[in-house]
C-alpha cells in the first residue's frame, strides 16, 4: 500500500519557534477530533466485539435460556472438533471454495482482457453492459438465477438440451451439482474485480508492449509475460477479498435451500450453521466459538496468501505492502 | 499503380491484407464480446418472460414454450372454442374454430365467414396443430405490488438507506480529512488497522454485537442498521481520503492565514471540490443498503413492517414458491431502482471502484 505514507506532508519543522509548536499541537488535537468517529466506531463495533466474542467462546452464553451465565472451560472449542455437523459444514465450505476461486479470479480476468483488447468496438457499451449485473440486488439475482437454473423450464438446461446433452442436471435439487450451481450464480458478482483489473490493465505502460512487438512477441506472450505481472497485485488484492468473501458465503445458500442446506446438507454451509446455532438455537457460546475458529481460518488463508505472494506479485514501485 | 482508379485486385498489396486482418480480428472480438454479453445477461431473458406469464402460460415441462403463449379462442353463439390449424380440402390451412369435437370428422367454423356455418372436416382433431398468440401479463406486477407492499417496503427501505447515508458521510469526510490533513502521531498504523477492517471476516464481532443492540433494547428497529454508519467505513474513507489527497494545500493554508479553523476549511474548502468522490460514496451506501440483507434478516426478524425490500421480497417469495411469475415480478421490481441509478452515474460510480479498489 504504496500510498499509506502521508506523514511525507508533513516534514519536520526546520526552526521550532514557540509558535510553531503551539500550531502543531493544535492540530494534532484537531486530527484526533476528526478521526473520533473513526475510533470509536472501531473499538466499539470491532475491537471490543471480538475480544468479547472471543471469553463468550469459554461460556454458555445465550441470550434466551434461563440458565445462569458460566464458564464451560474448553467445552465448545472441544465440541467443535467432534460435532459431524460443524466438520460437514465447514467441508461444504471448503470444497465450494476450491471450485468458485479459480472461477472468481479467471473469469474476470478474462472479462478484463477481452475489454482491454484494442480489437474491439464499442468498450463503451460493453463496459457497463458486463457490470451490470454486479448492481442486482443479491436477493433478486438469487431468485432470477433460481428460475434460470430450474431443470425443466430454466433456459440453461433448454439450451444444454437443444445442443445435444440428453439429460442436464437438476441443478439446484442435484446435491452433486448445487455447489456448481452456486459457482455460476457467483459470476454476476465478478464487477468490481473486473473493473480493478481493467483499470490496472489500461494502466500498463505501452512501451513495454511496443518493445515487446519489436522482440517479435505474439498476443498470449504479451498478456502473459507483461500484463499479468504488471497486475498482479490486483489479481492479488482481489484474491484476498475473494477468500474472505467465501469465508463469509451465506445469502445464495440460505436463500436458495430455504435456510435447510437440501439435498442432504450438501448446500449447509459454515455459516448457515453459525447463523442457526446463534440465532435458533441461541447457543452464543458455540456460536462464537463457530465465529472464532472461521476467524483464525481466515487469518492462517490471508498469511498463506500474503507469504505465497512473493513469490509471484510483482511490485513496480518496488515495495511490497 | 493508377491512383485514380485503385483496381479492385490490389487488396492483396500488404497494405490492404494488413486492413483486413486488421478488421477480421476486431470483428471476431467483437463477436466474442456479443457472445459473452448474451449468455452473462441470458438470466435477464429468463426472468422478464415469466415474469409476464400467466398462471396456465407456465407449464412445467421441458418442452414448454419459453414465449407466454396462450391457445388463440373464438367465440360462437356464447361459448369459447380452441382455434386450430385446419388443412383444407383445397390445400390451404385455415385456421377454424372447433365446435363439435368427433373421433374421425368433426365441425369447424370459420370465424372470418360465421356466416357458412358448420364445416365437417374428416379426421381426427388430435393431430391438429392449435393457434397460439403472444399474451402478455403485465398485471403480474401490480398483483405482486399489492401483496407484496410495495410502498412500505418502499419507504422503509428508503429510511434506512438514506439515515445510513447520511452517517457515512459525516463520519467518512471527518475520518479522511483527519487522514489527509493532520499529522497525528501513528496515523500509517491507524491507516492500516482501518483498511485491515476490510478484510475482516464479519461473523467475529457479529455475536457480541447483536447480543449489545439486543440488551439495549435495539433489536426489532432500524438503528442497528443505521446507528454503525455514523462511525466511518474504510472504503469510504480511503475514497475520501484519496480525494482529499489530490487537491491543493494552498488552499487550506489561504484559508487559515484568513483565520479560518478546520471545520471552516473542511466545510468551505474540501468539500466544495469534493462532490465527485462524496456522490460516489453516497451512492455505494445507498446501493449497499438497499442490497443488504443479512443485517436486515438477523435484526428485524418478525417485524415485517419494518422490513426493507431485500428480506421482504424474500419471505414474499417463500410464501408464494409455487407462483413463479411473482417471484419474477417481484425479482425485477426490487432491482429497478439500483440499476437505474448504476446507468444515471455509473461513469461516477466506476471510477469510486477503481479508486477503491486499484490505489491500495
Amino acid at each position: 500500500m504504496s500510498s499509506v505514507d502521508a506523514n511525507a506532508a508533513f516534514p519536520a519543522p526546520a526552526k521550532r519557534s514557540a509558535h510553531r509548536g503551539n500550531l502543531m499541537r493544535q492540530q494534532r488535537f484537531w486530527g484526533w477530533v476528526f478521526l473520533s468517529p473513526w475510533i470509536i466506531g472501531f473499538i466499539l463495533f470491532t475491537a471490543v466485539p471480538i475480544v468479547v466474542s472471543f471469553i463468550f467462546t469459554f461460556t454458555n452464553f445465550s441470550l434466551n435460556s434461563s440458565a445462569t451465565l458460566r464458564f464451560v472451560g474448553l467445552d465448545n472449542w472441544l465440541k467443535l472438533f467432534r460435532d459431524p455437523v460443524t466438520l460437514q459444514a465447514l467441508s461444504v465450505t471448503l470444497r465450494f471454495a476450491v471450485i468458485a476461486v479459480p472461477f472468481n479470479i479467471l473469469v474476470p480476468l478474462g472479462m478484463a482482457a477481452l475489454l482491454n483488447s484494442k480489437y474491439l468496438w464499442g468498450k463503451r457499451l460493453w463496459r457497463p453492459l458486463y457490470y451490470l449485473p454486479y448492481m442486482v440486488p443479491a436477493v433478486s439475482s438469487i431468485f432470477i438465477w433460481q428460475s434460470f437454473l430450474n431443470g425443466q423450464t430454466g433456459w440453461l438446461n433448454r439450451i444444454l438440451r437443444l445442443i445435444g446433452v440428453q439429460s442436464p442436471p437438476n441443478w439446484l435439487q442435484d446435491e452433486g451439482w448445487i455447489l456448481v450451481a452456486f459457482v455460476l450464480i457467483g459470476v454476476w458478482g465478478v464487477g468490481n474485480a473486473m473493473l480493478t483489473m481493467l483499470a490496472t490493465m489500461q494502466g500498463v505502460p505501452t512501451e513495454l508492449y511496443e518493445a515487446a512487438e519489436v522482440d517479435g512477441a505474439g498476443a498470449w506472450m504479451k498478456f502473459s509475460r507483461i500484463t499479468l505481472p504488471m497486475i498482479s497485485p490486483v489479481i492479488f488484492y482481489n484474491l484476498v477479498l475473494t477468500v474472505i468473501g467465501l469465508m463469509q458465503y451465506f445469502v445464495v445458500p440460505y436463500v436458495i435451500t430455504r435456510g435447510t442446506g437440501n439435498p442432504n446438507n450438501s448446500a449447509y454451509f459454515y455459516n448457515m450453521h453459525l447463523y442457526k446455532t446463534a440465532f435458533t438455537f441461541f447457543d452464543m457460546g458455540y456460536g462464537a466459538t463457530l465465529a472464532w475458529f472461521v476467524f483464525l481460518i481466515a487469518i492462517v488463508l490471508t498469511i498463506i496468501l500474503f507469504v505465497t505472494s512473493r513469490s509471484w506479485v510483482y511490485y513496480a514501485s518496488g515495495d511490497t505492502i | 499503380m493508377n491512383a485514380a482508379f485503385p483496381a479492385k485486385n490490389e487488396n492483396t498489396s500488404p497494405y490492404y491484407s494488413v486492413q483486413l486482418r486488421r478488421f477480421t480480428v476486431k470483428a471476431m472480438m467483437t463477436m466474442v464480446a456479443i457472445t459473452f454479453a448474451l449468455l452473462y445477461l441470458m438470466p435477464f431473458g429468463n426472468m422478464a418472460l415469466i415474469a409476464v406469464k400467466s398462471q396456465q402460460q407456465l407449464v412445467g415441462s421441458t418442452d414448454s414454450p419459453i414465449l407466454p403463449l396462450s391457445a388463440v379462442r373464438f367465440e360462437y353463439e356464447g361459448k369459447l372454442y380452441d382455434v386450430f390449424k385446419v388443412p383444407a380440402e383445397d390445400g390451404s390451412i385455415r385456421e377454424w374454430a372447433l365446435i363439435n369435437k368427433g373421433r374421425q370428422s368433426s365441425e369447424f367454423i370459420d370465424p372470418e365467414n360465421v356466416a357458412a356455418g358448420l364445416i365437417p372436416w374428416e379426421g381426427s382433431w388430435r393431430t391438429l396443430e392449435p393457434v397460439q398468440e403472444l399474451e402478455f401479463h403485465f398485471e403480474n406486477f401490480g398483483i405482486a405490488w399489492e401483496k407484496l407492499n410495495f410502498p412500505l417496503l418502499f419507504r422503509n427501505t428508503l429510511v434506512i438507506a438514506v439515515t445510513g447515508m447520511i452517517g457515512t458521510l459525516l463520519s467518512s469526510i471527518c475520518v479522511a480529512y483527519a487522514f489527509a490533513r493532520f499529522p497525528i502521531p501513528g496515523k500509517n498504523t491507524l491507516f492500516l488497522v482501518l483498511i485491515g477492517t476490510i478484510i475482516l471476516p464479519s461473523q467475529v464481532t457479529l455475536i457480541p454485537t447483536y447480543a449489545f443492540f439486543a440488551s439495549i433494547g435495539w433489536t426489532g428497529t432500524w438503528l442497528p442498521l443505521i446507528v454503525p454508519h455514523f462511525f466511518a467505513n474504510a472504503y469510504n474513507v480511503f475514497l475520501l481520503r484519496q480525494f482529499f489527497l489530490t487537491l491543493p494545500r494552498e488552499l487550506d493554508e489561504a484559508a487559515m492565514i484568513d483565520g479560518a479553523g478546520p471545520f471552516r476549511i473542511l466545510l468551505s474548502v474540501i468539500i466544495p471540490q469534493s462532490w465527485p468522490a462524496i456522490i460516489s460514496v453516497g451512492l455505494f451506501h445507498f446501493i449497499f443498503a438497499w442490497n443488504d440483507y443479512f443485517g436486515p434478516l438477523l435484526y428485524l426478524l418478525g417485524k415485517p413492517d419494518l422490513q426493507p425490500i431485500s428480506v421482504g421480497v424474500q419471505v414474499f417469495n417463500f410464501q408464494y414458491g409455487p407462483n413463479p411469475e411473482l417471484i419474477q415480478a417481484t425479482s425485477l421490481m426490487a432491482m429497478v431502482l439500483p440499476l437505474l441509478i448504476f446507468v444515471a452515474a455509473q461513469k461516477i460510480f466506476m471510477r469510486g471502484v477503481v479508486i477503491t479498489g486499484v490505489d491500495k
